[in-house]
C-alpha cells in the first residue's frame, strides 16, 4: 500500500487548470505535477538533461562550422549514393529519417495497445520498432564504414574543414548509441508485456516493484525522443 | 443462502470494484484514437518529404534556411505535443520541460557571436598566409 501511495499518482481531488494550477502544484509542500506519475516525470526530467547534451554538441557543431576558414564540406554530396546508375544526394539519410519515423508511429500505437491491455499487439507492435531501431543503427554503421574508407577521420577529412570529421562522429555516434539502448530497452518491456507482468503485477527482477503498463509509454517518451533529436541532426547537420 | 448470496455479490462487487480501480488507473493513462497518430505518422513523411526536396531541389539563400526550420519545428512539435502525448499533459509538467530548452537559444545566440568574432580574427590573422 505505501508502494501503492509512493509510484501511483491514484484517486486525487479535482486538481486546478491553467496558471493557477502551476502555481498550485509549485507552491504546494507536497510533490509537483500532480497526477503525473514519479517515472513519467522522471523520465521527462532525464530527456531534459539528454537535450542539453544534445544541444551542446549542436553548439559546439554550430562554433566550429561558423568559425572555420577552410571550406565546409557539401553533406548533400557527402551523404550521396549511387543506386542502380543514378546519382541521388543524401538518399540513405532521407531512408533512415524515414525508418525513424516509422518506428516513431509503431510506437506510439505500442502505447495505445498497451493502456487497452492488449499484450500481443502492444508487444508486436514494440517488437516492429525495435527492428526499425535496429535497421537505422545498421544503416549507420553503413554509412560510417563508407566514410571511414573515403578517409573521413574525428580530426580530418578529404573535403575541406577537420571539424567536420569530429562534428559527425560526435553527433551521429552519440545518437546512435541512444537508438542501440532504446532498442534494448523495447525488447525488455516487450518481454515484459508478452509474458503478462502487468497483468499479474510481477514484482521486477531488478527494482522488486510492481510494474505498470505505463511504463510502455515511458518507453515511448524515451524513444519518441531519441525520433525528436534526429529531426534537429538532420536539419542541422544534413540538409544545412 | 442468503449469506452465500451476500458472499458472492460481496465477492462480484469486490472484483467488480478492482477492476474498475484498475480501469481507472489506465484510463489515467494517454488515450487518443489509434487514427490521431496514423495522421500524425503522415504528416511527419510528408514533412520528411519536404525537407529533402529542399536539398534535392537545391534551393538556396533564404529560402532554404527558413524552410529547413520550418518542417523541422512542426516535425518536432507534432512529435513532442501529440506522440509524447505533451499536449494533455499537466501544464506545471509542460513548462518545466519546454521552458529550459528555450534558454538555450540566449547559449545559441551568444555562441553565433563568438563564432563570428573568431572567424573575423581568423581571416585577419591567419587566412592571407594559407
Amino acid at each position: 500500500m505505501a508502494e501503492t501511495v509512493l509510484t501511483d499518482p491514484g484517486q486525487s481531488p479535482a486538481r486546478l487548470e491553467g496558471w493557477r494550477g502551476i502555481a498550485a502544484d509549485w507552491a504546494s509542500d507536497q510533490r509537483a505535477f500532480k497526477d503525473v506519475s514519479w517515472g513519467k516525470a522522471m523520465m521527462w526530467i532525464f530527456l531534459l538533461s539528454d537535450t542539453f547534451i544534445f544541444s551542446c554538441f549542436l553548439l559546439s557543431y554550430m562554433t566550429a562550422r561558423m568559425s572555420t576558414t577552410v571550406p565546409w564540406p557539401n553533406p548533400s554530396e557527402v551523404f550521396a549514393l549511387e543506386i542502380a546508375g543514378q546519382h541521388i544526394p543524401l538518399i540513405l539519410i532521407a531512408i533512415m529519417t524515414f525508418v525513424l519515423i516509422s518506428s516513431s508511429g509503431t510506437m506510439a500505437m505500442a502505447v495505445n495497445f498497451g493502456y487497452r491491455r492488449d499484450r500481443f499487439r502492444t508487444a508486436a507492435l514494440m517488437l516492429v520498432t525495435a527492428a526499425f531501431g535496429a535497421a537505422f543503427v545498421g544503416m549507420q554503421a553503413f554509412e560510417w564504414t563508407k566514410l571511414i574508407m573515403e578517409g573521413v577521420r574525428p580530426w580530418g577529412n578529404p573535403w575541406g574543414a577537420p571539424q567536420f570529421g569530429a562534428s559527425f562522429f560526435m553527433i551521429t555516434g552519440f545518437h546512435g548509441t541512444h537508438v542501440t539502448f532504446g532498442v534494448i530497452f523495447l525488447i525488455a518491456i516487450a518481454r515484459k508485456v508478452l509474458r503478462g507482468d502487468f497483468d499479474v503485477e510481477r514484482r521486477g527482477f531488478f527494482t522488486s516493484r510492481k510494474g505498470h503498463y505505463e511504463i510502455v509509454e515511458i518507453t515511448g517518451l524515451y524513444w519518441h525522443f531519441v525520433d525528436l533529436v534526429w529531426v534537429f541532426i538532420f536539419a542541422f547537420f544534413y540538409l544545412w | 443462502m442468503t449469506n452465500a448470496a451476500v458472499h458472492m455479490e460481496g465477492q462480484l462487487h469486490g472484483s467488480a470494484h478492482d477492476a474498475v480501480a484498475t480501469g481507472a488507473l489506465d484510463a489515467k493513462g494517454q488515450q487518443h484514437p489509434i487514427k490521431l497518430y496514423l495522421v500524425v505518422w503522415g504528416w511527419l513523411f510528408v514533412l520528411s518529404t519536404f525537407s529533402y526536396l529542399v536539398d534535392y531541389f537545391g534551393l538556396h539563400g533564404y529560402l532554404r534556411w527558413s524552410l529547413i526550420l520550418l518542417f523541422m519545428m512542426l516535425k518536432a512539435g507534432l512529435i513532442v505535443a501529440v506522440f509524447m502525448h505533451m499536449a494533455w499533459e499537466r501544464l506545471a509538467l509542460t513548462y518545466a520541460i519546454l521552458l529550459p530548452p528555450i534558454a538555450v537559444l540566449v547559449f545559441v545566440a551568444i555562441m553565433a557571436l563568438e563564432s563570428e568574432y573568431t572567424h573575423f580574427l581568423r581571416v585577419l590573422f591567419f587566412a592571407a598566409h594559407s
